[in-house]
């Protein structure tokens, strides 16, 4: 790698003066195995003992399926809108000296702080037909809760801090002599965003987007109060690994949880590689 | 500097930690687990202070009955994956069977160990519409009008939904004359009407009374007066339509649990004491169908009104064993005729 | 990785000129924006929480919260909390000692799979435990021979919250840890202090506002978790439903009121949470900056 001269063999780590690799190490590796790892093995082991024929049918079964287009879809929206919202709500804070700024940068975390069922419960009496928000979207014709629409609302309540966070730092390091240098030169403020600040802030945002993206697919607590649960129509994937596994069929329930596992750890190198790849261009 | 007292802070968080670790729970003589499906919880609350102070009265001795409620076939899978309850007193015998198969913690024979098959109670599907009936709904047939919402849970995981959906089929069997290719029809069509499938009985209520949504509830008799109690009898009206199916909801010791906490006394007491003057009493006030009327006064059975009603066993269903692979089975009827609706 | 020299935290406040910033209207309807969006999605939620838990006045209130099967479900939780957070803060240091302060081969691998519980479904972790520990699974019939109980029972509960925070003391700590570099640790060292001398005199004081921050996280996680709890719980009143899971019971028991008392239990965490760790950013900005963002 760096400076490690290429001397006989390999070399698993680099030299240092400070002590404890062996005993930290140790202790992380044996408690992520123990509490990580070994579990999601017998995950893997239960669904790699179904045979690929069965796996298969279970994992092009119609509603399998749709729950992992519902699941995948709903997050892919929540998140996409937690851009665009969640980056002008970081620009909001970052730039701008308003009352309350305080308070309104800490609630953004609330959504990492409140319990989801709490989130859901709460969501579902706000956005039923009878709620406050419901009340006033039916005379619309625009039903929330218990369709699609509402896991989405759901899901853009758990996302929006994984977007705000992740951009809100990057925005504080932009340096403003970039933005001067832009007017100088002659670009409208429009210019400057869309040409010179959104492309330094891309890595930050498609990482924003990508956690809330994966934090969405896998959401169950808040959704499930506010979903109509509707096979086929409003059943999100973590849904129906719990029915499979009411209805006694393990062997379903494994094969699903093991393509979302697969799917989510994916999706994490993804994100690892977005983080790598920005901080080599941008770092 | 701040050293000190970050260290303070660590430690005030150990001794609160070490503080709720002592907050241990405190064990009566005996603790029995009652694993039970959604709409019980109110009938077993006080059913389990009845029998608390009768076992007391009786042998002296204090024992402590657990509840534990969700989704009738959710529970029966906590059971087989080691919940260890005493009893299990759940929505159908299927249930109780996948137990006997699946974990072999219940004795195949289990259904003669308690009077009528081990149902100390019956209770049937009825409907609860808005207040005065404005979609005009009386029987099954209505329920595929144009404009009419149903709301019923699904029967795959909730008792009450197979009763549901077995009381329409029978319904839609008598009217087209057993032809099945039109039952099916009819109830494919029947779930085409339903917005929301909530995962148990308890949750479809919710949904019909709290939330304001569909314009009907299929719902066990007394879940339904259950929700004229909850919510007011001037926003509901039962409606009982002409047929309905007969439920029987049985109950049974576990009895590889009960042997390993040598608590077979209290737990058989415990569900013999169901068919007592006083339990079934307490099961009548709760709206469901004592399976001892003698047993309890008139006035509480006066609600109850007769109604046509079909048993589980009738040749069209052929009993539990046959009937949930059938239609409630990977693959089966349900699975045929709940399609993607597009 | 960047060099340890310290970025300085200029204010971005001050006065800006025209040119590099949005004109008025532009700056009003970004302004309304961000204040119907947060209110709609994060304000509104909060007010139905406590509007519902006080709808049928104090003293139901109160009668909710006193009630014996709540107060059990407030004990799990704090007693599931206890166990779970001290576990993932000694291994949250431990790792992040080993990760941040060394050079070794599958580094980034070793990182990749301590995220992963951020992205597994709860109800993922959850199900992974029956697999593990329930009577059908793998390890089903030789914990009943020896009579242990997990899956239904506080050992289970206590191991899907572990599961799920598994990364927050971590991922706070491993950043911040990065960004300091070594250079103290290895002064104290050629002071003659020794490796544990050197954790406790050094590191910790450096690190331990991060800490207490990823603590709070983890704390809020912990106690609110709900989908995997939910799958190991068993829900028995009394005796394993933690507080999040005795809400869903007193929701489906048509007993809304006692139910968002409770959720407003959580949710006054969830205030006071959100309150330390803004007062954190306020005192400690600088040193927390780097551990923004997960």
């Amino acid at each position: 790698m760096t400076t490690a001269p290429a001397k006989a063999g390999w070399r698993f780590r680099q030299p240092s003066v400070i002590p404890g690799f062996g005993l930290t190490l140790g202790f992380s590796l044996a408690y992520l195995t123990l509490i990580i790892l070994i579990p999601l093995s017998g995950l893997v082991w239960r669904s790699a003992a179904l045979g690929w024929a069965d796996f298969w049918a279970i994992a092009t079964d119609r509603r399998t399926i749709n729950a992992l287009e519902i699941s995948f879809g709903t997050a892919f929206i929540a998140a996409a809108v937690n851009v665009v919202f969640g980056t002008i709500v970081a620009w909001v804070l970052v730039r701008y000296n308003f009352p309350g700024r305080r308070i309104v940068d800490a609630m953004v975390d609330l959504p990492f702080a409140l319990p989801t069922a709490v989130a859901g419960i709460a969501l579902t009496t706000l956005y039923a037909p009878n709620g406050w928000l419901g009340s006033l979207l039916a005379p619309l014709g625009i039903k929330v809760a218990y369709t699609p629409l509402g896991i989405v609302i759901a899901l853009i309540f758990i996302g929006l801090p994984f977007v705000v966070r992740t951009v809100q730092p990057i925005m504080e390091e932009i340096d403003k002599e970039v933005e001067e240098v832009a007017a100088t030169l002659g670009a409208n403020r429009f210019q400057t965003i869309a040409r010179v600040l959104l492309p330094g802030l891309a890595p930050a945002i498609v990482t924003g987007f990508a956690l809330a993206f994966a934090r969405g697919v896998g959401e169950y607590g808040s959704v499930i109060f506010i979903a109509g649960n509707l096979p086929y129509k409003s059943e999100i994937a973590p849904l129906l690994i719990v029915i499979r596994l009411e209805e006694y069929n393990y062997a379903a329930a494994t094969a699903i949880a093991a393509i979302m596992l697969a799917l989510s750890f994916v999706m994490l190198l993804v994100i690892n590689l977005v983080q790598t790849w920005s901080r080599k261009r941008y770092g | 500097m701040t050293n000190p007292h970050f260290r303070k802070l660590l430690g005030a968080l150990v001794a609160a930690s070490v503080q709720f670790g002592t907050l241990g729970f405190a064990f009566a003589d005996t603790t029995i687990l009652n694993v039970s499906y959604d709409p019980t919880r109110e009938l077993y609350k006080q059913f389990d202070e009845a029998f608390v102070a009768h076992w007391k009265a009786e042998t002296g001795e204090t024992v402590t009955v657990q509840q534990s409620h969700g989704g009738s076939g959710a529970q029966a899978r906590a059971v087989i994956d080691g919940l260890d309850a005493d009893v299990v007193t759940l929505a159908l015998e299927g249930d109780i069977n996948a137990i006997v198969s699946k974990s072999k913690k219940i004795n195949p024979d289990w259904r003669t160990k308690f009077e009528n098959n081990s149902a100390p109670y019956t209770s049937t599907i009825v409907f609860l519409v808005r207040k005065g009936n404005p979609k005009g709904i009386h029987d099954w047939g209505d329920l595929v009008k144009d404009d009419v919402q149903v709301i019923t849970p699904n029967p795959k995981t909730s008792g009450g939904a197979r009763w549901n959906y077995l009381a329409a089929w029978a319904y839609a069997n008598a009217k087209d004359g057993g032809d099945e290719a039109k039952t099916k029809e009819f109830v494919g069509n029947l779930y085409g009407h339903v917005p929301v499938l909530d995962t148990g009985a308890r949750g479809a209520t919710v949904t019909f009374a709290q939330k304001g949504l569909g314009d009907v509830l299929l719902a066990w008799e007394n879940e339904a007066y259950l929700a004229l109690d909850e919510f007011g009898a001037d926003n509901f009206d039962i409606v009982y339509p002409p047929t309905s199916i007969l439920a029987e909801p049985p109950v049974a010791v576990v009895d590889a649990n009960v042997d390993a906490k040598g608590t077979r006394k209290v737990a058989e007491a415990y569900l013999s004491y169901l068919y007592s003057k006083e339990g079934q009493t307490l099961i009548a006030k709760n709206h469901y169908r004592p399976s001892k009327p003698d047993l309890v006064p008139a006035e509480d059975l006066a609600k109850l009104p007769e109604i046509k009603l079909i048993t589980i066993d009738d040749p069209l269903f052929g009993g539990w064993k046959k009937a949930q692979p059938y239609h409630f089975g990977d693959g089966g009827i349900f699975d045929q005729i709940y399609k993607p609706a597009q | 990785m960047a060099d340890p020299e310290i970025k300085s935290y200029a204010p971005h406040h001050e006065s800006q000129s025209a040119a590099v910033t949005e004109s008025r209207p532009a700056k009003a309807v970004l302004m309304i924006v961000t204040f119907a969006f947060l209110g709609i999605f994060l304000l509104l939620p909060l007010i139905v929480v406590f509007n519902e838990a006080f709808a049928k006045g104090l003293s139901a209130y109160t009668e909710a919260l006193t009630n014996p099967d709540t107060r059990s479900a407030i004990h799990l939780t704090l007693l599931v909390a206890a166990i779970s957070v001290p576990l993932n803060v000694v291994f949250g240091i431990s790792a992040a000692w080993a990760i941040a302060k060394f050079e070794f081969k599958g580094k980034a691998f070793l990182t990749t799979l301590i995220d992963l519980p951020f992205s597994v479904s709860p109800v993922i972790s959850g199900l992974v435990y029956v697999l593990l520990f329930g009577a059908q699974g793998l390890l089903g019939a030789w914990l009943k021979a020896h009579g242990i109980v997990i899956l239904f029972a506080v050992p289970g509960i206590v191991l899907a919250t572990i599961f799920v925070t598994f990364p927050f003391v971590a991922r706070e700590l491993i950043p911040l840890m990065q960004e300091q570099g070594n250079g103290d640790e290895e002064a104290a060292l050629s002071l003659g202090a020794n490796g544990w001398q050197a954790f406790w005199y050094v590191t910790l004081p450096n690190v331990k506002w991060g800490l207490l921050y990823g603590v709070l996280l983890c704390n809020a996680r912990a106690m609110g978790e709900f989908g995997a709890v939910s799958v190991v719980s068993g829900h028995i009143r009394g005796l394993t439903n933690t507080m999040p899971l005795h809400v869903e019971i007193l929701y489906n028991e048509y007993n809304a009121a006692a139910a968002f008392a409770v959720a407003s239990l959580l949710a006054g965490l969830a205030l006071v949470t959100l309150v330390l760790k803004t007062l954190l950013e306020m005192r400690y900005g600088a040193e927390l900056a780097a551990t923004r963002g997960h």
